[in-house]
């Protein structure tokens, strides 16, 4: 590994300020899962590491009236352990708790995970299905981008030189509303989303008829993906109805530019895709009842 | 699950129990020292640079700029190894061509795979080694590469080794270059006649994919080289000799001075028996004067070590209408890596090994690819083979209606029964490996749910006896110091002092293992084909026989009597008059009344009688996406007698798992580059703790006669079953029979959208 200067902040300020002073050549440190890796094998050589996890702001944790707030340096594991999250951004929890193993949840944090812009990162297509923005401070003030918005390719995000993610907000939940997120891997543990599916779904006072829904998408194009074509063949139908979510399976299907890799060909990738938006909607619905979910996160 | 042991009786006093392992406490706190736990004063770090070729001839090497790197100390090239062309030597478990073995540990005029070793640097830190081995300068004339074995084996494919002719068995060479090393026929009865008394015949062809045995620990050597000529290395290897034996030849040195002090080691599964890192290390440490430590990282394991083939096999297997087996024919293909060697001997000889089959032919082709040169792993090549076997069996079955098990047990090989291969079975446990299951409680519980399917299959492996040493000592406290040569991987400190018990009537506590350095024990074969605990358990019983003999001697001097009025009987030395003394008491008296008590024992005269196993599986498929679940596992086998059980266990499931493995996920992913993808345990995917439930083991015992307790090694067996026992259970599931391995979701999908679209539902 090569050599490198380190600080840890204490204010955002100086965070921004040490970062806007290596312009391009400094990297935030979270957790650094992805970091550090990328660090000792050589895909990333940043000539300054700033810690972002001393900074009071990246780490809120705090759920209330006006929504959820969740500080970008936040690890996983107090995320999924926060009642008010697993209660009412489940699909979150539900991302939270698949990314790595126990120890990786205690270091990695959310804001990574987004700032990190893997195609395949587990939380996006949750966050999108929860109509997540993100925070941004920087040497030219803050701004607000739609999580949707927030990518460019694999990667690569709408950052600039001197910025960092200060926190992702999330609106409050409306009623009889629930999410989910699951992802299909071909082991049951530790591996990369081949396909990545959020939703969060508002039922009507049936239970039964789709009043609004949300759905992300994973893995399957450069960036992560709001299906929103999927989403509104869903609106005024039932969930049980199952051409409605062959719909949803099929306009998922028609956004995706999935690739042909070692994890799957892009023929895998679609079909599964539309398998998971049906699960997924399913179960997100079976939440907005008030259900509670057989899942084994993997299987 | 609990495991289920057949109830037994009680014949021996240690052998059976399951006292706690000598090397424990230092393994679960961490003290054991592996083998990157190396340090000495003074010491380099190393690091290779390695061809991002798959294929290529290597035009020059300019290591200046390296060499000019303050920090760095001593490079080695193709430049500082002996040239050991064309000599062929034994090396315990085969003849092996040095002149391949040292291109493998540097490549000389080309690189024959990605991850080939090309240049190794030393310096004062690991950063310092890996930036200047990037300043090597490598002039490549890129070839095209060879990937798959039956392109190799066509007369157009590029070759990859100028000097490999074809071996026809039993004499015959081939007259020009080639990539098929050799050729295998085995042929018994008429096996067209066979084929045409048949009913039932089924002929499938089956892929399987490169694997590797995914050991925890990477490879790590560190070596000194004295001003005075003796090299001193530390290394995890699976046997100190051969390791000592393969760096002497490769450095033009005689063994002697050569000494390899083997470290703790975290896994080999046959993959630590070729050297990659010792004579480099070697070599650096005598350029630079200094001792130097080389490390493999995960990456350079997957890619610059030995894996075991990817394979083509074809079976065709013919029944009568009572399903006895009339004819069964197979033709296998597997991938040397760069250098001939594969185990495709060992998989022409498994492939029918657990059935009496009448009439049979085996062709076996050696065909070298642009992978990495392929190493030993776990009943190396009979995974292969019983994959496509068993397969074959499954559907012959299906067709008969018969149950596959009851099949087996028809057919199953006996005391007696002739291979195809000419060997002639002494007394084994096919048969009741079969029946254990037949009679489990899982076998004999009811599947219920949708998209589940229960499969079983069988599998044989040889084990081997080779040549141990055992040196134990009598303490005056009534402890012994055991002194052997065979690393532990599985066990075996336990294992081998229970047997010196076991003979001497003491208890396994009283005995202390150690495992020695090459200078310290004499000569010991590998740690593999499952033959420590049967190999040096023998040596280990001939060193109690030589103390209780030196015992004796003792009490008839102590006693003054003749020596032949004295017996060693259960721990106690009796002599006449009803004189005795314990174990403990004679030893107590040993250093005031003459010379050290010191056994010897020495084993290489027995061979071993082979290992079965029949497992049986339960999966549940997910009709949408293809992923397998496995619901449940038993697996039973032949351990002749189990020493330790607990270990015995272990090693069955441990077997089950890395099958499990093949079957579900593991494979090399490359290129049409011959680049591997997926040299990561990221995407090289092995089972996680999550993939795999508790599996069930039922110990059969059926002892064998060439062991006085009646051993049978258990470490490789139990992989053998799992891909085809899996394949057996995913087609009862859903309706789809797989003939490629590895399993995975996207190929067990694609089978299924296939069927599905030829019979579209009603
Ligand atoms: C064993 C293992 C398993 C994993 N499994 C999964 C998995 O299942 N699913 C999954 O999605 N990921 C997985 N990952 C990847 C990784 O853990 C996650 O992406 C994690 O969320 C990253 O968070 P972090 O806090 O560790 O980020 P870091 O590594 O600290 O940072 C990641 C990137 O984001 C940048 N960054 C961090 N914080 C900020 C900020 N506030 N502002 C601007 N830039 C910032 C960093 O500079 C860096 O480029 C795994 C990693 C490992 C090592």
């Amino acid at each position: 590994m090569h050599d490198f200067d380190y600080v840890a902040p204490t204010t955002l300020d100086e965070a921004i300020a040490a970062l806007a002073k290596h312009d391009g050549q400094a990297r935030c440190l979270a957790g650094g899962t992805d970091l550090i890796d990328q660090m000792r094998t050589g895909r990333r050589r940043p000539a300054l590491v700033v810690d972002v996890k001393k900074i009071p702001e990246l780490n809120a944790l705090v759920v209330s009236d006006d929504g959820l707030r969740l500080g970008a340096a936040v690890p996983c594991s107090d995320v999924y352990r926060n009642e008010g999250v697993a209660q009412d951004y489940a699909a979150l929890a539900d991302a939270a708790r698949i990314i790595g193993g126990i120890q990786i949840q205690n270091r990695a944090s959310i804001g990574g995970n987004v700032c990190n812009s893997s195609p395949a990162a587990d939380s996006v297509p949750a966050l999108i299905a929860l109509q997540a923005v993100c925070v941004i401070a920087g040497p030219n003030g803050p701004r607000e981008v739609p999580i949707e918005r927030f990518f460019t390719g694999p990667g690569g995000n709408v950052l600039e030189a001197g910025e960092l993610l200060v926190e992702l907000r999330m609106p409050p939940r409306p009623p009889r509303s629930g999410s989910h997120y699951r992802r299909f891997i071909p082991r049951n543990e530790m591996d990369i989303a081949v396909v990545g599916v959020g939703a969060s779904v508002q039922l009507e006072d049936d239970g039964r008829t789709v009043a609004a829904a949300r759905i992300g998408l994973g893995a399957v194009a450069p960036t992560p993906l709001l299906a929103e074509e999927a989403a509104r063949v869903l609106v005024g139908r039932s969930v049980d109805d199952e051409a409605a979510l062959s719909d949803a399976a099929e306009a998922a299907r028609a956004v995706i530019r999935p690739i042909d890799d070692m994890r799957g060909t892009k023929a895998f990738r679609s079909h599964v895709t539309g398998v998971l938006v049906q699960r997924v909607v399913r179960a997100a619905a079976a939440r907005a009842r008030g259900e509670s979910l057989d899942y084994c996160p993997g299987h | 699950m609990a495991t289920v042991e057949k109830q037994r009786q009680r014949k021996y006093r240690v052998l059976g129990t399951r006292p706690v392992r000598h090397d424990g406490v230092d393994k679960v706190t961490g003290r054991a020292r592996y083998g990157a736990d190396t340090h000495l004063p003074g010491m380099l770090y190393a690091a290779m640079l390695r061809s991002p070729h798959a294929h290529a001839r290597i035009v020059s090497i300019d290591t200046s700029a390296a060499e000019a790197m303050p920090g760095v100390h001593a490079v080695v090239t193709r430049e500082d190894f002996p040239d050991v062309s064309n000599r062929i030597v034994e090396l315990g478990e085969g003849a092996v061509n040095l002149g391949h073995l040292s291109q493998n540990v540097m490549a000389r005029n080309k690189v024959l795979y990605k991850g080939h070793a090309v240049a190794a640097v030393a310096a004062d830190s690991i950063h310092i080694a890996r930036e200047a081995a990037q300043r090597i300068r490598v002039e490549y004339e890129i070839l095209p590469p060879v990937l798959d074995v039956l392109e190799a084996m066509s007369d157009d494919a590029p070759v990859l080794n100028e000097d490999v002719r074809t071996e026809e068995f039993g004499g015959g060479t081939g007259d020009r270059p080639t990539n098929v090393a050799k050729h295998f026929h085995y042929e018994k009865g008429d096996v067209e006649a066979g084929f045409a008394r048949a009913a039932v015949i089924v002929e499938r062809e089956f892929r399987t994919a490169t694997v590797h045995q995914g050991y925890i620990e990477p490879h790590a050597a560190t070596a000194l080289w004295n001003p005075d000529g003796h090299v001193t290395i530390w290394t995890c290897t699976q046997g100190s000799f051969t390791a000592r034996q393969q760096t002497a030849e490769l450095l033009g040195l005689p063994v002697s001075r050569v000494r390899v002090i083997p470290t703790e080691i975290g896994g080999g599964f046959g993959g630590k028996i070729s050297v990659y890192l010792e004579p480099v290390a070697a070599l650096l440490a005598k350029k630079s004067g200094r001792p130097v430590k080389l490390v493999m990282d995960r990456s350079e394991v997957l890619e610059g070590t030995g894996p075991t083939p990817g394979s083509y096999i074809r079976v065709k297997m013919g029944a009568d209408r009572d399903g006895r087996i009339t004819a069964a024919e197979a033709y296998l293909a597997y991938e040397a890596g760069a250098f001939p060697g594969s185990p495709i001997n060992p998989g022409c000889m498994c492939i029918f090994a657990c059935y009496d089959v009448p009439n049979g032919r085996i062709d076996g082709y050696d065909v070298c690819v642009n992978k990495p040169r392929t190493n030993a792993y776990r009943a190396p090549g009979a995974t292969n083979a019983a994959f496509a076997a068993e397969t074959v069996i499954d559907e012959i079955c299906e067709q008969l209606g018969m149950d596959p098990l009851e099949f087996r047990l028809k057919n199953a090989a006996v005391e007696g029964t002739r291979r195809i291969d000419g060997v002639t079975y002494s007394r084994i446990g096919m048969k009741e490996t079969v029946e254990a299951i037949l009679n489990s409680e899982h076998y004999r519980s009811e599947l219920k749910g949708p998209n589940r399917g229960r499969g079983v299959a069988s599998g044989f492996w040889f084990n081997v006896g080779l040549k141990s040493t055992v040196v134990a000592t009598v303490n005056p406290d009534g402890t012994v110091s055991l002194v052997e040569g065979s690393t532990d991987i599985g066990g075996t400190r336990t294992s081998v002092a229970m047997q010196l018990a076991e003979t001497l009537g003491i208890a396994a506590e009283d005995v202390q293992p150690l495992v020695a350095d090459t200078d310290s024990v004499g000569y010991t074969d590998v740690t593999g084909g499952s033959r420590v605990t049967f190999s040096t358990g023998i040596a280990a019983i001939e060193a109690a026989k030589d103390i209780q003999r030196q015992m004796c001697e003792r009490a008839a001097l102590i006693w003054d009597c003749p020596v032949d009025q004295v017996r060693y009987e259960d721990g106690r030395v009796v002599g006449p008059d009803g004189q005795a003394f314990t174990f403990k008491e004679l030893a107590a008296l040993v250093p005031s009344t003459g010379e050290p008590i010191v056994g010897r024992g020495t084993s290489g005269k027995a061979n071993q009688g082979g290992a079965f196993a029949t497992e049986v599986v339960d999966v549940e498929v997910d009709p949408d996406t293809g992923k397998v679940q496995i619901l449940r596992f038993t697996v039973a086998q032949d351990a002749g007698c189990a020493v330790h059980p607990s270990y015995v266990e272990g090693q069955m499931q441990g077997g089950v798992v890395q099958g499990i493995g093949w079957a579900l996920n593991e494979e090399y992913i490359y290129d049409d580059q011959g680049r591997m993808l997926n040299n990561t345990f990221l995407d090289y995917r092995i089972p996680t703790c999550y993939d795999v439930p508790m599996i069930d083991t039922i110990i059969v015992e059926v002892p064998d006669p060439n062991h006085p307790y009646g051993v049978r090694g258990v470490g490789e067996v139990p992989i053998v079953p799992p891909p085809a026992a899996i394949a057996n259970a995913i087609y009862r599931a859903v309706g789809v029979r797989m003939d490629r391995l590895p399993m995975s979701p996207p190929r067990v999908l694609e089978k299924i959208l296939q069927s599905r679209a030829a019979a579209p539902a009603q």
